[in-house]
């Protein structure tokens, strides 16, 4: 399977509910992990999300990489990328 | 009208046989709001029977979370009765009864010591006094205790939670075992009773508050589910079952539904397992059987007149079924990320 | 930094999951604790350093004032021995003594501080299986009350006032059996196998020490008013019997303490906010259980109470900062916290109520909560859904005013501050952190190491 295209297929609502048709898992996620979400489907790589997030959210000391990295592992252990899915 | 217990899984909560059964009144015309715990309990997504589903604080999370949330309840689609169904939010209820009624918000529930001297780790002071036939049963709160709990309560027996959840055990080792488990799950204390063997009669009643039944219905189980659950069963017109139901309603003052677990031994003696102090799960067949009990709540509630009380169908059966309700993604989302739902937002 | 933009929050995905899936479970509406008494515990961490035991005056004096209203509106005599094991920091006790308690002692280290706190000889209770010599002797020359607890200490007793050639007022400690606690049968003389009645006689025969009191203590956290009654009772028809048979009518009848605080068990269902009976309602039971006294109502004995942790437990907070985020194998989410097990020594029995110092947002996760410490064992919370929580941001833990600041261990690192914020908003510290010094000061460097 290819993970951008099961990245694309998320069904994405605005309130952060995530559902995934190809297992039916649904999810919460708030409006960062949204964001990322929607960079990802839009096939952005890492340095465009980490960028994108600066623009779009008030950060303040905060590191980005870290929670990036650990939000895909997320997305690992959930099954919503595969287990070699890396950015 | 607000009714909880929504979660009719194989072990069902008694709130869709509320609801039905309040439908089933001639005399119902209204709302039915469903309060759950959980946006995936199943009965919230009965179209059929409720029409405003939401969600509320768990009981373990105090009585001013869950009276916060009933105002918003209050507010958006307006309550006159409700009607909680299990024992874990009783408590909460039951503290909470005055300030509802300030809302216009009616309720008929037992007293705080009501639902205290029927706990069952409270049963068998209860039985000893009210010549109510409960079998040997002691309240364990240290394991150590089940290495001479035989001095006592014979084996095989029954290792209890407070609220919910029951474990056989015919060792001592087993004993521990099941202790611990039940303690794990559901807290002390916990209650060792005595096995009996013979045949289950349930009676669902409610009592008037003065030591008076206002109605009440005996059903025997025929058939079960292979966790020993009744899947169907039928009312009878069991006497000495009846007399026991009364007579608990009169050393109580019980106020509100209540279900006596009773076993008939082979010598047709009776023994009363537990004494719950809400409606079961089979509470519709009383309305089958022309003595709806459900309605007859909402009625002594609200301080309406009660519906004829009388008498019941002494055959009548009920056969429960399970059935797949249809529901839509976006009903499930407004539940999980809303905590609400009403039929109205439902595009036809 | 740019406040237009919505702030920007580490990026979470929760999957729905039964039994987790509630808008208003508790950690979806979790309210921040901001501020103590008006104080803000931000303001206490810059005073004090992190971690910090806070304590409210106002709560410590209300509770107090509530646990003396709920017995003396309902029994004539009463009075209350602050059980010195469950909070001896001299300002915690002052503010109590100040209040009208006695003092109750386990020790001859305990004495000492109750000494110290001006609390005078003759209104301490003196409980405690393993009194010395040098105890009992201190004891009996400064008139204080002690409380027998077996027959080794009785004999020891008896041969102290004789040489000091007193006769003094001792009361016996009994254990007896109640519905739904397991009995402390390894404290006192019991009452059910006829022990307590043997001290009695032991106690008539030796003819110096002056039977003045009865006690019992059945337990601790006891959350049921009922076995408070019976053991009242008890109490009571074993005085009667005092009277009937052998002309002895005890000053006062001591239940010890036991009641259970605002805590909720780890066994326990519900919170202890609403499970633990109030005082009115323990009160009622043991006053219930008294009626049996057959004794004039203007002879009634002193009810002496030894309450310790539903005191104070309710006023004492920890207050501690997030060192770190993790992520556990199996998913769940670990804070790693400033202050552990080693602080915070009744996180093995209770569930705390642990709430963040500032509004929090974003989606609850199972997350639990560790200590500093490089012990497995050093377990704060066990998982519960908790919002997400970045370093440097602060956790409170309630109800931690009981057995903490006197069972903590100096263990790692250092034993943190304590402070007390006043009735008027004013603050200060009851206790300092620890330093090298204070650890290393007991210390001796044998010569030959050098
Ligand atoms: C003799 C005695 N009295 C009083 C107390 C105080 O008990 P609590 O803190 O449970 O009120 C204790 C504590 O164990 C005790 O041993």
């Amino acid at each position: 399977m290819d993970d951008r295209q099961q990245l694309r297929d998320l069904a994405l609502n605005d309130k952060g509910f995530v559902f995934d048709p190809l297992t039916g898992a649904t999810f919460s996620t708030n409006p960062t992990g949204l964001q990322i979400l929607r960079f990802l489907q839009e096939g952005a790589d890492r340095s465009a999300i980490l960028a994108g997030l600066q623009a779009r959210f008030d950060v303040r000391g905060d590191d980005l990489t870290r929670d990036l990295d650990e939000f895909v592992s997320t997305l690992r252990r959930q099954g919503l990328v595969g287990q070699d899915f890396g950015l | 009208m607000a009714v909880t217990g929504l979660n009719a899984t194989d072990n069902p909560g008694p709130g869709v046989g509320v609801v039905r059964a309040l439908r089933a009144s001639p005399e119902f015309d209204g709302r039915i709001v469903a309060l759950a715990y959980d946006a995936l309990e199943p009965g919230l997504y009965a179209r059929d029977l409720v029409d405003d589903a939401y969600l509320v604080p768990y009981p373990s999370q105090g009585t001013e979370a869950l009276l916060a949330r009933l105002e918003h309840v209050h507010a958006t689609v307006g309550l006159d009765v409700v009607i909680p169904t299990l024992d874990a939010e009783l408590p909460a209820f039951i503290a909470l009864q005055d300030r509802l009624a300030a809302l216009g918000i009616a309720t008929f529930l037992p007293t705080a010591a009501q639902l205290e001297v029927r706990s069952k780790a409270r049963l068998v002071a209860l039985a000893a006094q009210g010549g109510l036939p409960v079998p040997a049963s002691r309240v364990v709160n240290d394991p150590a205790e089940l290495y001479a709990i035989h001095q006592h309560v014979p084996y095989p027996l029954w290792v209890k939670g407070a609220y919910y959840g029951a474990e056989r055990a015919w060792t001592p080792d087993e004993a521990v075992t099941a202790w611990h488990k039940v303690v794990a799950t559901w807290g002390l204390p916990v209650i060792v009773q005595a096995h009996v063997e013979g045949e289950e009669i349930d009676v669902n009643a409610v009592g008037d508050g003065r030591g008076g039944l206002v109605g009440a219905v005996p059903m025997a189980k025929t058939l079960l589910t292979d966790k020993g659950k009744g899947w169907a069963g039928i009312a009878i017109q069991d006497r000495q079952a009846l007399a026991l139901a009364a007579r608990f309603a009169e050393v109580t003052r019980w106020r509100g539904p209540f279900e006596l677990e009773l076993v008939r031994d082979r010598s047709g003696g009776y023994h009363l397992l537990e004494v719950n102090p809400r409606f079961p799960a089979w509470c519709f067949l009383t309305a089958g059987a022309g003595m709806n009990l459900p309605w007859a709540v909402a009625c002594l509630a609200r301080g309406a007149p009660l519906p004829d009380l009388s008498t019941y169908t002494v055959g009548t059966m009920f056969v429960r079924i399970a059935l797949d309700q249809i529901t839509t993604l976006d009903t499930f989302r407004a539940l999980a990320t809303e905590g609400e739902w009403h039929t109205t937002q439902e595009t036809p | 930094m740019n406040d237009l933009l919505p702030a920007y929050e580490r990026p979470v995905l929760v999957r729905h999951a039964r039994g987790a899936m509630n808008k208003f479970s508790r950690a979806a509406s979790m309210q921040p604790a901001t501020e103590l008494d008006g104080v803000p515990y931000d303001r206490l961490l810059e005073a004090y350093g992190s971690p910090l035991f806070a304590f409210s005056e106002r709560t410590l004096v209300q509770t107090y004032r509530q646990l003396e209203d709920a017995f003396a509106t309902r029994w004539p005599r009463v009075r209350i021995a602050w059980s010195y094991k469950t909070n001896y920091l001299d300002g915690i006790c002052r503010l109590l003594h100040q209040q009208g308690a006695w003092a109750e002692v386990v020790s001859g280290f305990e004495y000492d501080k109750a000494v110290r706190n001006g609390v005078p000889e003759s209104r301490i209770h003196f409980n405690g299986p393993a009194k010395s010599e040098a105890d009992l002797d201190k004891a009996f020359r400064g008139d204080a009350i002690v409380h027998l607890d077996h027959f080794d200490e009785l004999a020891l007793a008896e041969r102290v006032a004789r040489r000091l050639g007193v006769r003094p007022g001792v009361a016996l400690r009994l254990n007896l059996a109640t519905d739904g606690v397991p009995a402390w049968t390894r404290f006192g003389f019991n009452l059910e196998s006829g022990e307590a009645l043997s001290a009695v006689r032991r106690l008539i025969a030796g003819d110096v020490l002056q039977l003045v009191g009865l006690h019992c203590h059945i337990g601790t956290f006891i959350p049921e008013v009922g076995p408070y009654q019976q053991a009242a009772r008890k109490l009571a028809l074993f005085a009667n019997l005092l009277r009937a048979d052998h002309g002895i009518t005890v000053d006062f009848l001591d239940l010890g303490g036991g009641f259970a605080s605002h805590n909720t068990l780890k066994a326990q269902y519900l919170p202890g906010t609403e499970a633990s009976p109030t005082f009115a309602r323990y009160a009622e039971a043991i006053v219930d259980g008294l009626e049996a006294l057959d004794v004039d109502p203007l002879e009634r004995p002193t009810l002496v109470l030894e309450t310790g942790r539903a005191l104070v437990d309710d006023a004492g907070h920890l207050v501690t900062t997030v060192v770190a985020n993790k992520r556990l194998p199996d998913g769940r989410r670990a804070l790693v916290l400033d202050a552990g097990v080693n602080s915070l020594f009744t996180a093995f029995w209770y569930k705390h109520d642990v709430v963040p110092t500032a509004p929090v947002h974003g989606i609850p996760e199972p997350t639990i909560l560790y200590g500093p410490l490089c012990m497995n064992i050093d377990c704060m919370r066990d998982t519960l859904q908790f919002p997400p929580m970045s370093p440097g941001e602060h956790l409170v833990f309630h109800h931690v005013g009981a057995y903490n600041v006197t069972q903590w261990m100096q263990f790692i690192t250092y034993r943190p501050a304590v402070c007390l914020v006043g009735q008027d908003g004013q603050h200060a510290l009851l206790r300092r952190r620890e330093t090298l010094d204070d650890v290393a000061g007991c210390e001796e460097l044998p010569a030959w190491i050098g």
